[in-house]
Order: structure tokens, then sequence, then C-alpha cells
């Protein structure tokens, strides 16, 4: 089992857990996620890990609110343990000089944005980052991408932070202001990633987007994740999650990721009606830790 | 008390016939569709046993059980005893007592069947691990004095289990990793409920850590620790890699990326190892099949077991598509046989060209195409030979592709002195399953591609055969 050690609520519905999980943390590289059970009757669910700390032995999550279990995992607090932490799973995001690289976050996607902007940054890039969301209060991890940016621009739907509109906007601007982009990594909702590619496609700049479908196993064995890159079927899990925005087919991925709209739904509706066995679940789950503290190694 | 029985009297025996539940009431339930030989069937059946001077059973069976030597404790009523006699070849009886495929391998050798119907020794095997398990007691071999030589295995499927079991036995201590949460591989992810009920793979996994087998879930070797690190810093001295069946293959048809298109892989994992067939008791869904037509496509054991399981998720037409005939198909005949009890329509010679889609991106039909059968191709088999004009579309909500897989690149990929054949598959030594590097052995599906688990079970003893070895040698 792997034990919450912090948390912090980062925006409306979105929070940030620090999660001990020491293998992980040893070998996280940006880019990776890790699947996720949060008790013996959950589902499994890929997160991309927003950092890691190999000394201290902990990984970042940053987790949006949007179904039962994310819901259900931003109940729990320090302390709290979730059943299995598997990881780090995916290929890392190719770091290394680019010039200059502009990084686009839409909403939690700025937190997968995060360590590869991070990273890019060491590696020697001008880092320009924009992140992007519908209002004032739901920007996360400004101070942590300014940091690691030369340059950060905020941009809202209604205008209640930063430049009014949207990341596409702005790209727009760096493009014909910048004397050359050799990169543009986006990470957010699906509609955002293409609009992000249609920009981009004419002016022929390599485009990299982060692709958040379902997963079951997240090893390949199951190939629930599979998406149309340039036309032919390629598996999120060990293929990606990276691939040249310019080649996704958005529509499947849109599609297939609403594969089960009427289950989330349903589920969701059962949980908010009544949490209470869930969140029994997962106290079951401390006090059993609690007795049998050797539970925390992975032999369950 | 040895057989008083004369041959003569025991091959006019008749062969004992499973009991199972009946068809009409089993396909709407998970539950175990053979219930088991009682004793006295057991009995009886263990007084067919011709006692061959040189049984041919043994010679059949890819791990060599002991054959006669548990059916005659049976016939003595020496339960654990015939269990522990099993387990010295054997670490999950109860397992392989119910997936075997026994009619081409240890019964498909007996004499008996020569004339008669062969001795039921998947039966037997079943009787006693159920034995054993209805007592709460376990028959365990004698276990050799520690060695000190730390071995870790890479999977916890048939494989990985067996290897275990044997290392340990020779007083070898070993780690057993699993990728997923929940140790026993395809034994807990692929094969169903109703023919290998969950609680005896966990049972015989429990034996095994009984016996002193370390079972680590949720580490992918390869991603979350390297082959170099388990055997630098992690203090391995031997690895076995045992990770199995990998990557589904698709068709490669248009429209396979329609929502409501699955991989045999995933839509068995769903509902064995997360429970979807008990949503929203558990959280992971799969897709509402009641009252849907659903197709598999393909065969084999795989394909039986997705189209018996689309049948208990309560679809209104569940069908197995397969391009050739019925006698072509590489299921076992038991798996056929029960399908077609249940319900399951063979649509046999004919192959799917194309799946289609409404606007929201989810299947609405299939175009199939029908075959004939022409010459035998490289397998053997009639190749089967489209009907040019014989095109038509089958409604379907769900379709399940069940061809196989391909090999699973997270170990190789990380492990760059591990070396693969053309198709990514570990390279290995017939005999020893010796790779390319050294102190690492491979064996199961990830070396011959998908196969049964008595094979992978089978090569799981070969290894700890060659690991022991190689740990006793010198240097």
């Amino acid at each position: 089992m792997f034990e919450i050690v912090d948390t912090r609520w980062l925006a409306e519905n979105v929070k940030r857990f620090e999660l001990r999980a020491p293998r992980v943390a040893a070998k996280q590289q940006p880019g990776q996620f890790v699947i996720v059970r949060v008790h013996d009757h959950g589902e499994r669910i890929p997160l991309t890990i927003a950092a890691s700390d190999p000394n201290a032995g902990t990984i970042t999550l940053v987790v949006q609110g949007i179904g039962k279990t994310t819901r259900l995992i931003n109940s729990l607090e320090a302390g709290h343990f979730l059943l299995d932490v598997v990881g780090p799973l995916g290929n890392p995001s190719e770091i290394r000089e680019y010039g200059t690289v502009v990084i686009i976050g839409g909403g939690v996607g700025t937190a997968i944005a995060w360590p590869t902007a991070r990273a890019l940054k060491k590696a020697g890039n001008r880092v320009l980052t924009i992140l992007g969301a519908r209002n004032k209060r739901l920007v996360i991890l400004e101070t942590e991408l300014r940091a690691v940016s030369d340059e950060l621009f905020v941009t809202t739907d209604d205008g209640s932070y930063g430049q009014r509109g949207l990341v596409t906007d702005k790209l727009q601007e760096l493009i014909r202001e910048e004397e050359r982009v050799d990169l543009v990594l986006a990470i957010g909702p699906i509609p955002m990633m293409r609009g992000v590619a249609e920009v981009t496609r004419p002016h022929g700049i390599p485009t990299t987007v982060s692709l958040n479908s379902i997963m079951v196993d997240g090893t390949g064995m199951c190939g629930g994740c599979r998406v149309l890159v340039g036309g032919e079927a390629k598996f999120a899990c060990v293929d990606g999650p990276e691939f040249d925005a310019h080649q996704v087919d958005y529509d499947v991925l849109a599609q297939r990721n609403a594969m089960y709209r009427a289950a989330e739904r349903d589920a969701l509706e059962r949980f908010q009606q009544d949490p209470q066995q869930d969140k029994e679940r997962v106290e079951d789950q401390c006090r059993l830790i609690k007795q049998h503290p050797e539970l925390e190694t992975n032999d369950q | 008390m040895t057989n008083p029985l004369s041959p003569k009297e025991r091959v006019n025996l008749p062969r004992q016939e499973m009991p199972a539940q009946q068809p009409e009431v089993r396909r709407h339930d998970f539950d175990e569709v053979n219930l088991g030989l009682t004793v006295i069937q057991a009995h009886s059946e263990a007084a067919r046993c011709l006692e061959c001077n040189h049984p041919k059973c043994v010679e059949g069976c890819p791990v060599g059980v002991q054959v006669k030597e548990f059916v005659e404790l049976i016939y003595e009523g020496d339960y654990l005893g015939a269990a522990a006699k099993i387990r010295e070849d054997n670490v999950l009886p109860a397992v392989t007592g119910r997936v075997c495929p026994q009619e081409n391998q240890c019964e498909g050798k007996c004499i008996l069947g020569k004339r008669f119907a062969p001795l039921g020794i998947g039966y037997l095997e079943r009787f006693v691990a159920d034995y054993e398990r209805s007592q709460g007691k376990v028959g365990l071999p004698p276990k050799q004095p520690a060695t000190g030589k730390r071995v870790a295995i890479i999977g916890s499927g048939p494989a990985g289990l067996s290897a275990a079991g044997d290392l340990l036995l020779k007083g070898h201590d070993v780690t057993v990793f699993e990728a997923l949460h929940e140790p026993g591989g395809v034994l807990i992810y692929g094969i169903p409920e109703f023919r290998l009920p969950k609680a005896i793979v966990r049972q015989e996994i429990n034996n095994l850590r009984a016996m002193g087998v370390t079972f680590e879930t949720n580490v992918v070797i390869g991603k979350t620790i390297t082959i170099d690190e388990l055997l630098g810093e992690e203090g391995f001295h031997a690895v076995f890699i045992a990770t199995g069946a990998g990557l589904p293959k698709f068709l490669g048809i248009p429209g396979e990326h329609l929502a409501g298109v699955y991989s045999a892989n995933e839509f068995l994992t769903r509902v064995n190892l997360m429970g979807a067939n008990k949503f929203p008791d558990y959280d992971e869904p799969v897709y509402d099949c009641r009252d849907r037509a659903v197709a598999v496509v393909g065969a084999g054991n795989t394909a039986m077991d997705a189209v018996r399981t689309a049948l208990r998720l309560e679809a209104r037409r569940a069908i197995l598509l397969y391009r050739r005939t019925e006698a072509e198909m590489p299921a076992r005949e038991e798996e056929i046989q029960h399908a077609r009890e249940e319900g399951v329509e063979f649509v046999t010679l004919t192959a799917p060209l194309e799946f289609l889609g409404d606007e929201s991106g989810r299947l609405r039909a299939a175009r199939c195409q029908k075959m004939q059968l022409g010459e035998p191709d490289a397998s053997g088999r009639r190749s089967p030979i489209p009907i040019k004009g014989s095109e038509y579309e089958l409604p379907l909500d769900v379709a399940i592709i069940a061809l196989g897989t391909g090999a699973n690149p997270l170990v190789q990929s990380t492990t760059p002195d591990l070396a693969t054949d053309g198709r990514g598959y570990i390279l290995a030594d017939k005999e020893t399953l010796c790779t390319s590097k050294r102190g690492v052995f491979a064996g199961g599906d990830i070396v011959t591609g998908g196969a049964t688990v008595i094979l992978a079970m089978g090569a799981g003893r070969q290894a700890a055969k060659a690991i022991h070895e190689y740990l006793a040698s010198p240097s």
C-alpha cells in the first residue's frame, strides 16, 4: 500500500498529493505516469507523475476530480493509503536542446507539462510557457512553471486573469513574434490539443501532445488505450503517451474516451449520494496497515 | 490396499462422467461449470488405471507428473499423499486439473484410450486438489536445505509459479515480481471464473507463500526495476523471465478503433481481474452487453472464454466468428462443446472485413465475407479462401478480437544485451532456457509465443532445473 504523506488543494476540484512510492520515485522521468487503484473494488486509472523526490521516496500527483475515482481520491488526506500504485509507466519525454520551446498546459494538463518543462529548461532550451484555464481560480502551478520558464503567459476564457482568450491565440502571437519556435508541447483537454496542432501545422513546427486514453493494465497487455496515429493503431501506454500532434486522430481519441460515459455517470451519482462505503473501504485499509505495517511493501 | 481387479475387469469399468451445472442455468452465472468427481467416482475412476510398467501418460505430460503413483494413492484413499506426489512435479494441480488439454497429453497417451475411454487423469488430479482445499490442508513435498541463493522470477503466471515452486523445493530463496496488483497472471486476468474459480488460484498462490515464495505485486520489471538492478543492487543470483503473452493482436481491418471493439485480453481482464461484471459494486466498467449482439473473432480457448463470458453478461446473441470450420478450431473439444450447449452461435467460414460505426464512433455492424476451404497451408490446416460477392453486414454492438498476442517489449527494451528474434520474442536455449545474458533465463509465452498453461509450466520446470544447475556450478 502507498501512503499519502501530504495534500494541498490547488484549485476548485484540483488537489496535489505527495505519495510514498520509493521505487517509482527513484525511476520517474518527465512524461511518465502511474496506474492507481484506490481500494479493492476500485478501477485502475492512469495519472501522470508531476514530480518526484527520490531522496524522500515520494511522487507528486495532481488530480482533477471529474469522475467517481478521481473525486474519491480528492476526498483523501495525509495518512490515508492507496491500495495500488504501479510505475513509472510509458516512455519519458524526449529531453534535449531544441532551441526555443513553447510549453502549453491546459487545466490539469499543466501538472503533466511541469516536469517536462523543467527538464527542457535544464537541457538549455528557451522555455516559453502558456497556461490556459477557464478562469483565474483554475490556474494551477503558476509559480512552479514560472520558475522553469523564460517567459510565462496566462490565458483565461473569461479574462479574469492574464490575457482573455485561448492558449492558441497566445501561441499564434508567439509564432508571429518569435524568430523561430523549434518545438511545441501541448497537454490538456482534447479540443485544446487539436487546436494547437492546427495552429502549428501550417508552420511546420514539430508539436507533441500527451494522450490521456482509458487504460487498464498500462503495460501493453490489454490494448484498451489504442489510438490512431498517422492512421496506425498505437498503444498509448507502451508506444506513448506522447505522440506527434499532427498525426493524432483526435476524433477517435474523444470517441474512445467517451465509451463508458453512461457507466461513469452512474458510478459518480452513486458515489455522490452515498460516499460512505468507498470511504470505509479506504479506512479499512488504513486500519489494516496499522496492524500489519509489513503490507507497505508490495506483497499482498 | 492394492487394486485387486484384473486388467480385463479394469478395462470394462466405465469412465466416470464429470458432473456439471446444467447449461440453461450456468449460462446466466459465473459459477464453475464442472463440479468435480465425488469420492466414490474418484475411487471408481482410479480403479481403471492399468498401472503400466512404462506409463505413456507421464511421457505425454509437459511437467512429467507421476500419474500411476498418484492414482494409486487415490485408490488407497490417501488423497493428501496423492496431492504431495503431484506437487513434486506440478505446483498447481487444482489449476492444471481444470485447464490442461489432457486429451492431447497424458490422457491422449493412455493405453486404455486405444480401445476404451482413457483414464480420467485430469479429473483425478482436480479431485485431489479440491480435496486438499476442502480439508484446509496441503500435501507438500519435502524441501531441500537453504542454499543462500536468491532467484528473481518476472511474472506470476503459470511459468513463473511453476519455476518458483521447483526452485523453492531445491532450497533457493525465491521472489516473484508481478506487474498487476494481484499475482496469477493469465490464471487471474485471462481464464474466467466459470472455468477456473479465482479462489482456487488464490489458494494455490497461498500454498506457494506457505512454502516460502515471496510475491511482490505492482512491480513492472523493465520500468520499476531493471534486470541489471535485479542482478546488481537488488542482490539476486539469477533471473527467470516469464512475462508471458504480450500485446494483443488485432485484425488490421478498418474500424477496429471503434468504441465497442475489444481485444479478448481487455474484455477478459475487465471482467476477471477487475470485476466489471459486478459493476457498480466494482468500479471498473465493461461495455454493457445486456440484450446486445456480441461477436468474438477467433476459435481458440481464449475466444471460447470471451464468448461464454459475453453470454453471462446477458448478451442477446453471443456469436463466434471463425474463418475456417469447426474441425479446424484450436480450442479444446470440451470448451467447444460447453459453448455450444450454452447457446453460443457458431458462424464459421466467415471473416470480418471491416467494422462499421455510427456517427458517435460506436460499433454498429461488421461487414463479413464468406469463405471456403482450400488446400492445407503451412500449419497443415486447410486455408480459407474468400468467396467473391458473399459480403454481408452483421449487426453488432460489441466485437472481441481473440487472435492471440505478440511479444511485450517492456523487459527487452531496457535490457539491451538480451537478444530477441525479429518479432521481439526473447531468444533462449531450447534445453537450458539460457538467454544471451549471463544468469538470465526465459521461458513460456515470451519465448514461444502464445501457448497453453501447462506448456508454460513445463518451461518453468525446465528453467528451474537449469537455474539450479547454474547456481550450483562454481563461479
